[in-house]
């Protein structure tokens, strides 16, 4: 049994609305990554994470919580989550719902993967620190309009403090809030966004890396039937000597990995993303993924069947061999 | 379970956005490609929300809070439904209806 959906739906605009984040990550810890590369503060093209790989893995966690929750005597109470979330200002869940560190340090890896990748074309790109914040993607969905459009206004206030103009994303959800979604929340919003996988493939040469043997690709729905980025992976993963098979359901048809419910029904989260699963088994053992939900959907059904790894780790691992740094195909 | 045909619910729709699953043809293309398999979704909810059938569409919020908005069903639909944003309307609507209850 879950939670009532409008408690749950309730704790997470509470979150929104309280500290500009539908959960709980302290904003210096989620930004230690690029004081370690030395990115400038700000500038006409920044890199924006949206957070969304360094929160990812609470929301497994609040998923684990929330079962614990549905299954005690306090799933009785209607509105007790939310009283409580509220009473705690927002922190509660934050005190209970830990990922482990190693989920979180792979992850965490993720945007400095990015830069490095984009410095290696001879992109450079500032950051935003404190301010870049959650885009509100899991709010948006949740039909959050209201909430969701008065953070979109403090993140675009943000982009002129900081002369922003130009918008480098890595993940499909960030990257469809600031480019389809918050054009219509913000009046005269003009900012130019680009996935990194849209950036890197347009500065992609001939060159063919050594093969790194065969991997079947998980298209996120987001980017496939969102955004429209469907090719540029395919031809970046070929650059770097990966084989790319495709599942039974693939590109504009991709199947969902369960996500987005994940937060408020984790059992049919559960059943997409075990179907999904069989179909990516069946054509490869390694599978490459492009959104940090769809990583971590997957990994949690996959079990020793699949060896799921994100887009910016095996386009990293052929730039080192090339380099002689000695990864292994 | 009120089943009076009215416009009331339609109508408060389209005030939160281009509600539009007035153009469906009810081919059922849609449930077909759904990843959750359910019936429900999209074609017969948004009929109860054409018919204005608020109360029945109050009695699927699990059903409409479930969904993905993957569009897997939206890629193959031959009327080119935005059931998907169709799907999240109906869920502002349904956050107005739990605040409203609070
Ligand atoms: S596929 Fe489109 S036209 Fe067919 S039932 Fe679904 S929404 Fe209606
Ligand atoms: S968007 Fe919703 S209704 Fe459409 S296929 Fe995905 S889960 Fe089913």
């Amino acid at each position: 049994m879950a939670l009532p959906t409008r408690d749950v739906v309730g704790v997470l605009s509470d979150n929104m609305r309280m500290r500009g984040s539908v959960l709980p990550v302290p904003a210096r810890r989620a930004s230690r990554w690029a004081r370690r590369l030395g990115l400038p503060m700000g500038g006409p093209t920044v890199l924006y994470t949206g957070l969304m790989y360094q929160i990812i893995p609470y929301i497994g966690s609040l998923s684990r919580l929330q079962a614990r929750v549905a299954a005690s005597p306090l799933a009785r109470f209607g509105g007790l989550a939310r009283l409580a979330n509220r009473a705690s200002r927002g922190y509660g869940l934050a005190l209970v719902a830990r990922p482990s560190r190693q989920e979180q340090a792979e992850l965490d890896r993720v945007p400095g993967n990015v830069v490095r990748l984009l410095r290696a074309a001879g992109v450079d790109v500032g950051y935003l620190y404190e301010d870049d914040l959650y885009t509100g993607a899991l709010a948006y969905d949740l039909g959050s309009d209201e909430v969701v459009a008065s953070h979109a206004r403090r993140v675009a206030a943000a982009f002129a403090r900081h002369g922003v103009r130009e918008v480098i994303t890595i993940d499909p959800h960030t990257t469809n809030m600031l480019r389809s979604v918050y054009p219509k929340l913000v009046e005269g919003y003009d900012v130019r966004v680009r996935s990194y996988l849209e950036v890197l493939a347009e500065h992609a040469g001939e060159a063919r890396a050594p093969s790194a043997g065969r991997a079947v690709v998980h298209d996120s729905c987001v980017f496939a039937r969102y955004e429209g980025v469907l090719d540029q992976p395919r031809r970046l993963l070929a650059a770097a000597g990966v084989e790319v098979l495709e599942p039974l359901q693939s590109g504009r048809h991709t199947w969902c990995c369960g996500g987005p419910a994940e937060s408020l029904y984790p059992e049919k989260a559960a059943a997409v993303a075990g179907e999904r699963v069989a179909q990516l088994s069946a054509v490869a053992r390694d599978c490459v993924t492009m959104c940090p939900i769809c990583l971590v959907s997957l990994r949690q059904a996959c079990g020793a069947r699949l060896a799921v790894r994100d887009i910016s780790e095996y386009l990293l691992d052929a730039r080192r061999s090339q380099a002689g740094v000695g990864v292994s195909t | 379970m009120s089943t009076v045909v009215t416009s009331v619910l339609a109508d408060e729709l389209a005030v939160l956005g281009g509600f539009d699953a007035g153009v469906c043809m009810n081919c059922g293309v849609c449930t077909a490609a759904c990843p959750l398999g359910l019936d429900l979704l999209p074609r017969r909810l948004l009929r109860h929300a054409l018919l204005g059938m608020a109360e029945r569409v109050q009695g699927e919020s699990e059903a409409i809070f479930s969904c993905l908005l993957c569009r897997a069903c939206e890629a193959n639909c031959p009327a080119g439904v935005h059931i998907a944003e169709d799907v999240r309307l109906l869920r502002r609507w349904l956050l107005g209806k739990f605040e409203e209850a609070q």
